[in-house]
C-alpha cells in the first residue's frame, strides 16, 4: 500500500462536483486511527484500513496509532505528497475535536483546508460499543465507507478572512466581569461592562470573609470596583440588560437596554439626601431582607457606580403622584421621575459572558423547613448577618428573637448533590463556605456549640484541608457525617431539633440547635437563559454554560469570538473565578490582537439558472442572507448576502428547486453519505416495489 | 461478559433482525450529545449510522425519502431542544417538515415508527443512547423495512 501507483480503482460512479473545477477523479488518501487502544482496543484498525484501500477513489490508506501526534501528522503530509492524494478522510475521533488540527495538517501538505473529511470512530464507534468488536469494526468500515464517499465530493473552500472590532463586552458585573475587564482595559482595548443591578460587585461584594485565607471579601473587592469605573478603557453601563446580539465573531452588534434610573448618574454625587428624606422602607435586597433600605437607594455603602436608583415598585411618586421630597432635596436636580430606558448600539469583536450564579432557594415543603421556621436561614442571609456592615453590624443573632444563638448547626447539600430534586452536582463552595462561617462564629462567640451536618468534607483546593482540619481541631467544631430526615421547633423557645442518622456512629441521634443554616448550592443565574439564548450558547446538563472543550477549551464556547468566565460556566471559588476570568480576557484578546480572523466559509450559495425566485429562503433564514433582487434579464433570483448567512443550510433544504447548495454539506455529498451507509458489502441495496409505490 | 462473548460469535442465538438506522444529527446538540454518550462510555447498538449536518433545519425531506429508499429501516432526525438552536430555529423548520413527513410516510405504506425527530442536547448523551436503543428495539419488533425479494 501507499506506492503512488496510477489509480486502479473504479473511479466514483456518480458525477463529479458541478463546479467545474474538480474535474479529474478524486484521489482519496485514508488516515486510520489506533488511537493508542482507544480505538483499536475495540475495532480492528487494520481490517477498517485493508478494507478502504479498495474503496473507490482511494489511493492510499494507513493506519497510526496516533495520527494526532507529529509523527502521525507527518505520515499523513508525506502520504499525501508522494500518493497525490487530493482529498482526505482521517478516522478517528470526532470533529467537534480534531477538525482544525487536520485541517491545518493537510494544510501543510499544499491541500485546501476544506477538503478534509473526519470520520468519527471513537465516540461514536469505538467508545459506544466496546462489548460488540465485530459489530464495531463493521460499523467502523461503513463510517469509512460513508466518509471515503463524501470526501470525493468535497469542494475546495477558502475561508473569508474579516476585520475585528477592538472592543469587548463583558456581560456580569461580578469578580470575574470585573478581573476580566481590567485585564482587557489594561491591554489597552475598549471594554464595555455591562451589569443588570444598580452596582457592580456581584455576590463577592455580599460576602463577609472568603476562605481559607480570612479576606474580608468586601476589603478585596472594592478597589477593583474603584479601579475599573475610573478605567479609561472601560466603559460601565450599569443597571443595564444585552437586549440582543447580532453578528459574528470580530463583528458583533449589540443593543444595551440602559435601565432609566430616575436619577440622571452624570448628576449625582452620591451624598444621600435623598435617601435621608425619603419616606418609603421596603427590605433591601442585598441583606437578604434582613436589613433595610429606601425606595431611593444604593444597595450597599460601596457601591460602584455610587449613583442613586429609584425603585419604581416602591416609589411613593410613581404610586400616588405626589411626595417628591428627593426631588426637593436634591441640589444637583438628579432626580428624574421622568427619565426613560436608553437603548444604546455597541459594536464588538469579542464577547465574555460572566453572568455568574444564584443560589439555591429551598423547596417550600421540603424537610428543611425554610419557609415555616424563623430560625432556618440560607447560608447567603448568614453572610449578611456576620457582615460588619451588614443589618446587624457583624453582630450574629437569630431571626426569632434577635438574641444570639448558642448552638448552631449546618446542614450541607442543601440543593446540591440531590437526585431527588435534579440537582446532581456539587456546588464546590459550601463545605468551604460552611468551614469558613463555623469558624467567624466561633470568633465572634467562641463558646458557640456548632455542628455541621455533612455527606463528604470536600476541602480540594489550595489551603482548605489546612482550614478545615483547624476549624476541627482548633475550634472544635463537631462535624457530624449524615443528612438530616426531620426539623422539627419547638414552638415556645422556636428552637429547632434535628433528627439524623450519625452514619459514622451507626445511630439515630436527636440535637436540638437554636439557628439552622442551610449551605446552599449555586445555580445558574436567571438572567443567564436569556443571554444564553441571544448568543446560541448550549448549556451543560446541570443547566450552566457549556464550554467548548471540558479540558482543553474551557473558557471558550461553540460560539467563536464568546468566551465563559467564572460561575457562569460551572460553581466555581473566588481563585478559580479570577483564574477563569483572566483566562478568558486573554482568549478574547488574542483575537483583537490579531486584528483579523477567519471565518468558516460553509455558506450557502444560489445558481441562478435554477432559482426561480420564489422567497422561501428570505422566509426560511432567520439572519435576513437571502434577498430577491432582479437580475440582468429582470427575472427576481435570490441572492446570499454571504455576510450574514451562518451557513445552517435551512434554506437550502427547502428550496423546492434544489437551486441553493449548501457548502460541504450539499445534497449529493449528503446522499453520496446515505448510498454508502445503506450499501452492504459496498453494493446498494436495490429497493423493493414497496418503495418505488410510495417514494 | 458471557452474553456478550455469545452476541459476537453465535448468530444462531441470536434470531433477532439487526436493523439499519441513519440518524441526521445537528452539529451543536445532537451529534455533541452523541459525542458524549461515547466520552462517557454509554453504550447502545451499533445499528446507527450518523450522518453530521450543521442544523437540523438543513435535513431536507428528500434525504429522509431516499434514505428509505436505500433500504433504511429507520430514519432519525435530531437537533437541539426548541428555543435552544444554535441558529435561532432551524430545529422549528425541522420540527415542520418532520410532521409533514410522518403524515406522508403513513400515506406512502412505511410504518411511523420508522421515523423520528427527537431533540438531543449536547448534555444528554444519555438520552441519544436511549433513543438508539429504543429505536432499534421498535424496528426489530416491525423488521425490515422491504420484505426479502425473491
Amino acid at each position: 500500500m501507499g506506492s503512488p501507483e496510477p489509480l486502479k480503482k473504479d473511479p466514483v460512479t456518480s458525477t463529479p462536483p458541478a463546479t467545474g473545477t474538480e474535474t479529474t477523479t478524486p484521489r482519496i488518501g485514508v488516515f486510520v486511527c489506533h488511537c493508542g487502544s482507544n480505538i483499536a482496543g475495540v475495532v480492528d484498525c487494520p481490517r477498517v484500513t485493508e478494507v478502504a484501500s479498495k474503496m473507490p477513489g482511494v489511493v492510499v490508506a494507513r493506519d497510526n496509532k496516533y495520527t494526532c501526534s507529529d509523527l502521525g501528522q507527518d505520515e499523513i503530509v508525506k502520504a499525501i505528497v508522494e500518493a497525490k492524494v487530493d482529498r482526505v478522510v482521517i478516522a478517528s475521533c470526532s470533529p467537534r475535536m480534531h477538525e482544525p488540527t487536520f485541517r491545518a495538517c493537510i494544510q501543510r501538505a499544499g491541500l485546501n483546508p476544506y477538503v478534509l473529511h473526519m470520520v468519527n470512530i471513537r465516540e461514536q464507534c469505538s467508545w459506544v460499543h466496546n462489548q460488540e468488536k465485530q459489530r464495531a469494526t463493521e460499523k467502523a468500515i461503513d463510517l469509512v465507507r460513508m466518509g471515503v464517499s463524501k470526501a470525493a465530493r468535497l469542494i475546495p473552500l477558502e475561508a473569508r478572512e474579516v476585520p475585528v472590532e477592538p472592543k469587548a463586552l463583558i456581560v456580569g458585573g461580578g469578580v470575574a466581569g470585573i478581573q476580566a475587564a481590567l485585564d482587557l482595559g489594561n491591554m489597552g482595548f475598549k471594554v464595555y461592562l455591562v451589569e443588570s443591578k444598580p452596582s457592580i460587585g456581584g455576590v463577592m461584594a455580599q460576602l463577609d470573609k472568603t476562605f481559607p485565607t480570612g479576606d474580608c471579601a468586601i476589603c478585596i473587592l472594592a478597589p477593583k470596583m474603584v479601579e475599573l469605573a475610573r478605567h479609561p478603557n472601560v466603559t460601565l453601563l450599569s443597571y443595564s440588560e444585552v437586549e440582543e446580539v447580532k453578528g459574528y465573531i470580530g463583528n458583533y452588534e449589540v443593543k444595551v437596554r440602559r435601565k432609566s434610573r430616575y436619577v440622571h448618574e452624570d448628576k449625582c454625587v452620591g451624598c444621600g439626601v435623598c435617601a435621608e428624606v425619603c419616606p418609603v422602607k421596603v427590605d433591601n435586597e442585598f441583606d437578604m431582607g434582613f436589613g433595610k433600605r429606601k425606595a431611593i437607594y444604593v444597595p450597599f455603602p460601596q457601591a460602584v457606580p455610587l449613583k442613586y436608583t429609584i425603585d419604581k415598585e416602591n416609589c411613593l411618586h410613581f404610586k400616588t403622584g405626589k411626595c417628591l421630597l428627593c426631588v426637593k432635596e436634591c441640589t444637583n436636580k438628579a432626580i428624574d421621575h421622568k427619565m426613560e430606558d436608553e437603548v444604546l448600539d455597541l459594536k464588538v469583536g469579542t464577547i465574555i459572558v460572566a453572568t455568574g450564579f444564584q443560589t439555591y432557594v429551598p423547596m417550600k415543603k421540603g424537610v428543611y423547613k425554610y419557609w415555616e421556621y424563623e430560625n432556618v436561614i440560607t447560608a447567603l442571609e448568614l453572610e449578611r448577618l456576620l457582615n460588619a456592615s451588614g443589618p446587624t453590624g457583624g453582630h450574629l443573632i437569630r431571626p426569632s428573637d434577635q438574641k444570639t444563638p448558642r448552638r448552631v448547626a449546618f446542614i450541607q447539600c442543601v440543593g446540591s448533590r440531590n437526585k431527588k430534586i435534579d440537582r446532581n452536582y456539587c456546588s464546590r463552595v459550601c463545605c468551604m463556605y460552611a468551614i469558613k462561617n463555623a469558624q467567624i462564629i466561633k470568633e465572634h462567640e467562641p463558646g458557640t456549640e456548632i455542628a455541621v451536618y455533612y455527606n463528604d468534607i470536600r476541602a480540594f483546593g489550595k489551603g482548605f484541608e489546612e482550614l478545615y482540619h483547624r476549624v476541627r481541631e482548633e475550634f472544635g467544631v463537631e462535624f457530624i457525617r449524615g443528612r438530616p430526615a426531620k426539623l422539627s421547633e419547638n414552638r415556645e423557645t422556636k428552637s429547632i431539633m434535628i433528627r439524623a442518622e450519625e452514619t459514622l456512629m451507626s445511630k439515630i441521634t436527636e440535637r436540638e440547635f437554636d439557628l439552622i443554616v442551610l449551605s446552599v448550592g449555586l445555580l445558574p443565574s436567571e438572567g443567564s437563559k436569556r443571554i444564553g439564548k441571544t448568543l446560541g450558547l448550549s448549556l451543560s446538563s446541570d443547566g450552566f454554560f457549556a464550554e467548548a472543550h471540558p479540558k482543553l477549551r474551557p473558557v471558550d464556547t461553540a460560539t467563536d469570538g464568546v468566551f465563559l468566565a467564572g460561575c457562569a460556566q460551572s460553581p466555581k471559588d473566588i481563585p478559580d473565578s479570577v483564574a477563569q476570568a483572566k483566562a478568558a480576557a486573554s482568549s478574547a484578546a488574542a483575537i483583537m490582537f490579531s486584528g483579523k480572523v477567519k471565518i468558516e466559509p460553509l455558506t450557502v450559495e444560489v445558481d441562478e439558472s435554477l432559482c426561480v425566485g420564489c422567497g422561501l429562503c428570505v422566509e426560511q433564514c432567520p439572519y435576513g442572507a437571502p434577498e430577491l433582487i432582479q437580475n440582468e434579464e429582470g427575472r427576481t433570483r435570490a441572492r446570499i448576502i454571504e455576510a450574514l448567512c451562518h451557513g445552517c443550510g435551512t434554506c437550502a433544504a427547502s428550496c423546492p428547486q434544489n437551486a441553493i447548495t449548501a457548502k460541504q454539506f450539499t445534497d449529493e455529498q449528503i446522499c453520496s453519505e446515505l448510498t454508502a451507509a445503506l450499501s452492504q458489502n459496498g453494493q446498494a441495496k436495490t429497493a423493493g416495489k414497496k418503495a418505488e409505490e410510495g417514494v | 461478559m458471557s452474553t456478550h462473548a455469545k452476541k459476537d460469535q453465535g448468530p444462531e442465538e441470536e434470531a433477532l433482525y439487526e436493523p439499519r438506522i441513519v440518524a441526521f444529527c445537528c452539529n451543536w446538540c445532537s451529534y455533541a450529545g452523541a459525542d458524549l454518550a461515547g466520552t462517557t462510555r454509554i453504550q447502545y447498538p451499533p445499528n446507527v449510522r450518523i450522518v453530521r449536518v450543521m442544523c437540523s433545519g438543513r435535513v431536507d425531506p428528500a434525504f429522509v425519502l431516499k434514505a428509505f429508499e436505500l433500504g433504511a429501516d429507520g430514519v432519525l432526525v435530531a437537533g437541539c431542544h426548541p428555543a435552544d438552536c444554535h441558529y435561532i430555529n432551524g430545529n422549528e423548520k425541522a420540527a415542520m417538515r418532520g410532521d409533514f413527513l410522518s403524515s406522508f410516510l403513513e400515506d406512502a405504506g412505511i410504518e411511523s415508527q420508522r421515523f423520528r425527530i427527537e431533540w438531543i442536547a449536547g448534555s444528554e448523551g444519555q438520552k441519544f443512547a436511549k433513543v438508539v436503543k429504543d429505536m432499534v428495539s421498535e424496528l426489530q419488533r416491525l423488521g425490515p423495512i422491504y420484505a426479502e425479494e425473491g
